[in-house]
């Protein structure tokens, strides 16, 4: 059928408040969800899992943390890879430490551990904003990887620091193959992306984009800044933290502190910036976007001219295609590409009687 | 008249207020009373804006007293102005632009809403029956000022006349009992002055809330409000009905205009 709510009438204000108000969009996401769940494991190979589609998935997550606190809350940040190493290493040392920790609860705790160093960085948010909260916020970026370096304790005095993610056994299920890990970090990711879009089309989300858009006019309707701005640092870092853990344990296997290292925290910020700031979904377009760019480039260099250039030019000119694209997606759409997709969607309604 | 007015709601008692050098308000008295429509007028600089400011709590006078409903009140940050029932409006336009209509209006109720993230997260049993029960509220705040045709449209999309009106329904969303509008007619055209004087007059009258507004319009001044407190460089000048102010000679001369 056409894409259009005509004959979709709404009879109570539950219904008008759905994440998914057209029955078409309902029958989408469904769709995309039995795809990925149950289909995508059956049909990808293990390069696909492991090198594409984890981490895009891990990432988005991370990004949508950053989206919290950036896209919603308005509070710029430099230090999510920061709080995914948080994340990462509090996960770590919890499984360490506590003989028959379940995974889940150390994610989870690792999480809160991300969200509490969250609060104590997001501190300088109730005096300073923008840029000069931004350079703020490199401080959280570079003291948490000194301290997770200089202090072994957290690596479990490891050479050099690095950490080897445990096995991850939930319910005498391994989760070692690629499938495995894959439907585990899709099933976290899912979850947790659900609850933030719960928490946006909220009361929560309202104060957070309230205090975004207008923070005095926020504060004479009764809406408390700091509570807010804080209350938007420790949810951002869980979801940071939550990453870090997926990243470690999911994803790479092992971790050192170095790896989340400020370029990490740029890329998730270029990944919100180019998908959409203040969405959720564009927070897994972008990651998509900046984890699938370089791989297609690379196979489409491949296949065309790379048998004719020298390797490492080849690769410096996929780095300035790279850089050439984002700058054209963001010239013809400096809102993200979620933005774009919501105008396709909405000439959609329209096609094919524009009139 | 037949409207019965009550007692007094605010009594602001030489209030000073300075930044820096600059005296803003020096040692002006005056008081607001219940379900009245109080104007303050002046010209640009008198400090009228910040009266309003200081009774929301945006800004400290250094001097004076502010009794509320019989108390006196401490320092207060503006949310707890907010919780008391002082709503206002902005000078220029202080709306969330990034969200819609209904959003914005909605925000105004943020604080009669209990639930926590821990509830919204999951948006199921008490979280969404409170945001129903208060969706409910809003429509009607939306029924009143006649904006059911744009409450899914962006704030940032409307133009300036509806702007102003959805920053008056937001705050009447939070059920004001003190509404404080600041210069509510500013820009407009005569019919969106009519509109938006007709929704002034209703709100006092059904709602009996009382309201403190700015504005430049003498004719809108003369024709709604109750009594007048006039402001020339932070110092009163005048306070009285519409009347009794257009016929002050210290008013006609610092505001008002002479024919010399």
């Amino acid at each position: 059928m056409f894409y259009r709510e005509a004959g979709q009438f709404k009879a109570s204000y539950q219904a008008d408040s759905r994440i998914f108000p057209i029955r078409q969009d309902q029958i989408g996401f469904v769709a995309l969800m039995a795809f990925l769940f149950l289909v995508v494991p059956f049909i990808a190979n293990q390069y696909w899992l492991q090198a594409v589609l984890i981490p895009v998935l891990i990432f988005g997550l991370a990004a949508l943390g950053l989206n919290i606190l950036t896209g919603y809350a308005g509070q710029l940040s430099l230090g999510s890879a920061a709080f995914m190493a948080v994340g990462a290493f509090g996960t770590y040392n919890f499984m360490l430490r506590i003989d028959g920790m379940p995974f889940l609860v150390a994610i989870l705790l690792g999480g809160l551990c991300a969200a509490a160093v969250g609060i104590l960085f997001g501190l300088p948010s109730l005096r300073i904003k923008g840029f000069y909260l931004a350079v703020a916020t490199l401080a959280a970026q570079f003291f948490i990887v000194w301290v997770l370096v200089k202090f072994g304790w957290f690596s479990n005095y490891s050479s050099s620091g690095v950490i080897t993610a445990q096995r991850v056994n939930i319910l005498g299920i391994d989760f070692r193959s690629p499938e495995m890990k894959y439907l585990l970090t899709l099933t976290v990711v899912t979850v947790l992306a659900l609850l933030a879009k719960n928490m946006v089309r909220s009361s929560t989300g309202r104060k957070w984009m309230a205090v975004r858009d207008m923070d005095v006019a926020a504060e004479v309707i009764g809406i408390r800044l700091m509570r807010t701005k804080l209350q938007a640092f420790a949810i951002s870092s869980f979801y940071c933290g939550v990453a870090g853990a997926l990243y470690a344990y999911m994803y790479l296997g092992t971790v050192e502190p170095e790896g989340f290292n400020l370029d990490l925290s740029f890329k998730i910020l270029f990944m919100i910036i180019i998908g959409g700031v203040g969405s959720i979904m564009g927070s897994f377009i972008g990651a998509a976007f900046i984890v699938l760019l370089p791989v297609l480039l690379n196979v489409a260099f491949h296949g065309s001219i790379g048998a004719f250039v020298p390797a490492d030019l080849a690769s410096n000119m996929e780095l300035i295609i790279f850089g050439s694209l984002i700058i054209f997606f963001l010239i013809v759409e400096p809102h993200g590409l979620a933005r774009l997709w919501q105008l396709a969607k909405e000439k959609l309604r329209l096609w094919p009687f524009p009139h | 008249m037949a409207r019965q007015f009550g007692d007094v709601v605010i009594d602001l008692q030489n209030i000073s207020l300075r930044f820096g050098g600059v005296k803003a308000l020096t040692d002006i008295s005056f008081n607001v009373v219940e379900h009245e429509i109080r104007a303050i007028i002046g010209p640009n600089g008198a400090g009228k804006s910040s009266m309003l400011n200081v009774i929301n709590g945006v800004y400290h006078p250094q001097e004076g007293n502010i009794i509320f409903r019989g108390q006196q009140r401490q320092k207060m940050e503006p949310y707890e102005a907010a919780s008391q029932g002082i709503a206002r409006t902005f000078q220029n336009i202080a709306l969330f632009k990034g969200m819609s209509v209904l959003d914005n209006i909605m925000t105004g109720r943020n604080l009669m809403m209990k639930t926590s993230f821990l509830h919204h997260m999951l948006y199921w049993g008490k979280a969404q029956r409170e945001e129903i029960e208060h969706r409910k509220k809003v429509e009607e705040v939306i029924d009143f000022l006649e904006i059911q045709s744009i409450r899914k449209t962006p704030v940032g999309r409307l133009p300036y006349g509806l702007q102003k009106r959805v920053e008056l329904a937001r705050a009447l969303a939070a059920e004001p009992t003190l509404l404080l509008l600041d210069e509510p007619m500013a820009g407009m055209n005569v019919e969106e002055k009519q509109d938006m004087c007709r929704f002034i007059l209703d709100v006092n009258d059904q709602f009996g809330t009382t309201i403190v507004l700015i504005e430049h319009d003498m004719g809108v001044v003369m024709d709604i409000s109750d009594r007048v407190v006039v402001l020339d460089y932070g110092k009163k000048i005048g306070d009285g009905t519409p009347d009794e102010v257009k016929n002050d000679p210290k008013v006609i001369d610092a505001y008002l205009g002479t024919s010399h």
